[in-house]
C-alpha cells in the first residue's frame, strides 16, 4: 500500500480511538490495508486510502462504524489458552457454588466475544458440570462491539478449520453437527448463550450484576484511561467475590485497585471487597 | 525425546507433518500404508502415531484395530490425520481407539493443538 499521508492516518486513528478504544499507531498501519481493503471494494473505492478520505470529508458515520468493526475484529478459537476454562471447571465454580446459597444462578459475562468460541466453550463446559451436578441454574451473556463477529456467533457455524482449534474431538461429536463445509453447534449449547451488543467504553450497568468475567485479550489494544475506565467499569458489575480472567498478556497491576491478582494463578483476578469507583 | 510415526501414502504429506512435527521434537519414522506400520510398532513402539485412513494394502481404520490388540499396543497416542471429515468416520476411529482425530487439510497449529489437547506437547 502506498504509505497513507500523517493527516489521514491522524484522521482515523483518532475516530477508531473514539470509537471503540482501539489505539492505531503507526506500526499497525498495515492492519488498515489488510482489514480495509475488502470494505473498500464493496463500498465502491479503488483503495483504502480513497475509503479514508472519503469518510473524512463526507464525515460518514455509518462507514466509520463499518472500519470501527473490521479494525476491531480479532481472532479466537475454543478453548483458549486452556488454563482459564479448567480454574473455571475445577476452582472458580466450585469456590462460587459453595459462597452461594442453593439455587442462586452463577451469571458469567464474556466481554469481547468475537464469535463465539469463549462464552460457547464455556456453555460447554457448564453442561458438563450439570451433568454431575456440579454446577446449577447458569447464564451467559456475550457482548461484542460488532455486529458481524456477533452475526456468525449466534449462527454457530464454524468452518472446519476453527473447530480443529482448541476443540477436543470429542466434543465436537457431541455438540455439533455437519451442515455442508461447515460445522453446527448444537441447538442446546447454543440457546445458553445469549449475545448482546455492547461497547465496552460504555457503561455496562445495564447488563446486571457477573459473578464471573471473561475480558481477554481486548484491554491489551487499549492506552492507559480507556484501560482504567473499562477495568472499573468491569467491577462496577461484579458481585463482591467475583472473579475476572484477563489475557495472558494483561494485568490491572499499577492500573487499578479493584482487582487483586492471585499469587500464582496468572490471568485470574479476584474483585476487592468494598472497592466503590471513585465519583 | 518422543517419537511419532507418520503413516501416510503420500510422500508429500509425510514429509510436511514430519517438518511440523520435528519442529515440536519429535523423533519421525515414517510408514507408507497400515501394514508397514505394525510392522514398525512391532520392533519399537512409538509414543505418537499420526495415522491416515484411506491406504493401499491396509488401511489406518485396520491398523489401528490390530495395534490395540498386540502387546504394548494400547501404549500410542493416535492421531487421525484424514480427509475423511463426517461424524461416521469419527466416531468409528474413537470407537477404535484413536485419541484424537484431525480432519485435512492440516497445518501445523492444528497438529500442535491436537497434539497438546492428547497430552504429547
Amino acid at each position: 500500500m502506498n504509505a497513507l499521508p500523517d493527516h489521514e492516518f491522524q484522521f482515523i486513528a483518532r475516530e477508531i480511538r473514539a470509537r471503540s478504544g482501539l489505539v492505531l499507531t503507526p506500526d499497525k498501519s498495515y492492519l488498515l490495508e489488510t482489514r480495509l481493503a475488502p470494505i473498500a471494494r464493496k463500498e465502491g473505492f479503488a483503495s483504502v486510502l480513497e475509503l479514508i478520505s472519503a469518510v473524512r470529508v463526507r464525515r460518514d458515520d455509518r462507514l466509520l462504524w463499518v472500519i470501527a468493526d473490521a479494525l476491531t475484529t480479532n481472532e479466537t478459537f475454543f478453548f483458549r489458552d486452556k488454563t482459564p476454562f479448567d480454574q473455571f471447571r475445577d476452582l472458580v465454580v466450585p469456590d462460587l457454588m459453595k459462597a452461594r446459597p442453593p439455587g442462586a444462578r452463577l451469571r458469567i459475562w464474556c466481554a469481547a466475544c468475537s464469535s463465539g468460541q469463549e462464552p460457547y466453550s464455556l456453555a460447554m463446559l457448564v453442561q458438563e458440570l450439570r451433568a454431575v451436578g456440579k454446577i446449577g441454574d447458569v447464564e451467559i451473556v456475550a457482548t461484542d462491539i460488532s455486529d458481524r463477529v456477533m452475526e456468525k456467533a449466534r449462527a454457530g457455524l464454524y468452518s472446519q478449520f476453527e473447530v480443529q482449534r482448541g476443540l477436543p474431538v470429542q466434543m465436537l461429536v457431541k455438540h455439533f453437527e455437519k451442515a455442508g463445509d461447515l460445522w453446527r453447534l448444537s441447538e442446546r449449547i447454543r440457546s445458553m448463550v445469549r449475545f448482546q451488543r455492547h461497547n465496552l467504553l460504555e457503561d455496562a450497568r445495564v447488563l446486571g450484576k457477573f459473578d464471573i468475567v471473561y475480558c481477554r485479550n481486548v484491554l491489551i489494544y487499549f492506552e492507559g484511561d480507556a484501560k482504567r475506565r473499562t477495568l472499573e467499569m468491569i467491577a462496577g458489575t461484579m458481585a463482591e467475590d467475583g472473579v475476572l480472567f484477563l489475557g495472558a498478556a494483561e494485568t490491572t497491576l499499577g492500573i487499578t485497585d479493584a482487582f487483586a491478582s492471585s499469587p500464582d494463578r496468572r490471568g485470574l483476578y479476584r474483585r476487592v471487597a468494598g472497592w466503590r469507583r471513585a465519583a | 525425546m518422543k517419537s511419532c510415526l507418520v503413516v501416510d501414502d503420500s510422500r508429500v504429506i509425510r514429509k510436511v507433518a514430519r517438518r511440523i512435527l520435528e519442529d515440536l521434537r519429535f523423533q519421525i519414522d515414517e510408514a507408507a500404508d497400515g501394514l508397514e506400520a505394525l510392522n514398525a510398532c512391532r520392533r519399537t513402539m512409538p509414543d505418537a502415531i499420526l495415522l491416515d485412513w484411506n491406504m493401499p494394502v491396509m488401511s489406518g481404520i485396520e491398523f489401528l484395530r490390530q495395534l490395540r490388540r498386540e502387546e504394548g499396543g494400547e501404549r500410542p497416542v493416535v492421531v487421525f490425520c484424514t480427509t475423511e471429515n463426517d461424524v461416521d468416520h469419527i466416531t468409528e476411529a474413537l470407537k477404535a481407539g484413536a485419541n484424537e482425530y484431525i480432519m485435512k487439510p492440516f497445518d501445523g497449529e492444528i497438529i500442535q493443538s491436537k497434539f497438546s489437547e492428547v497430552g504429547l506437547i
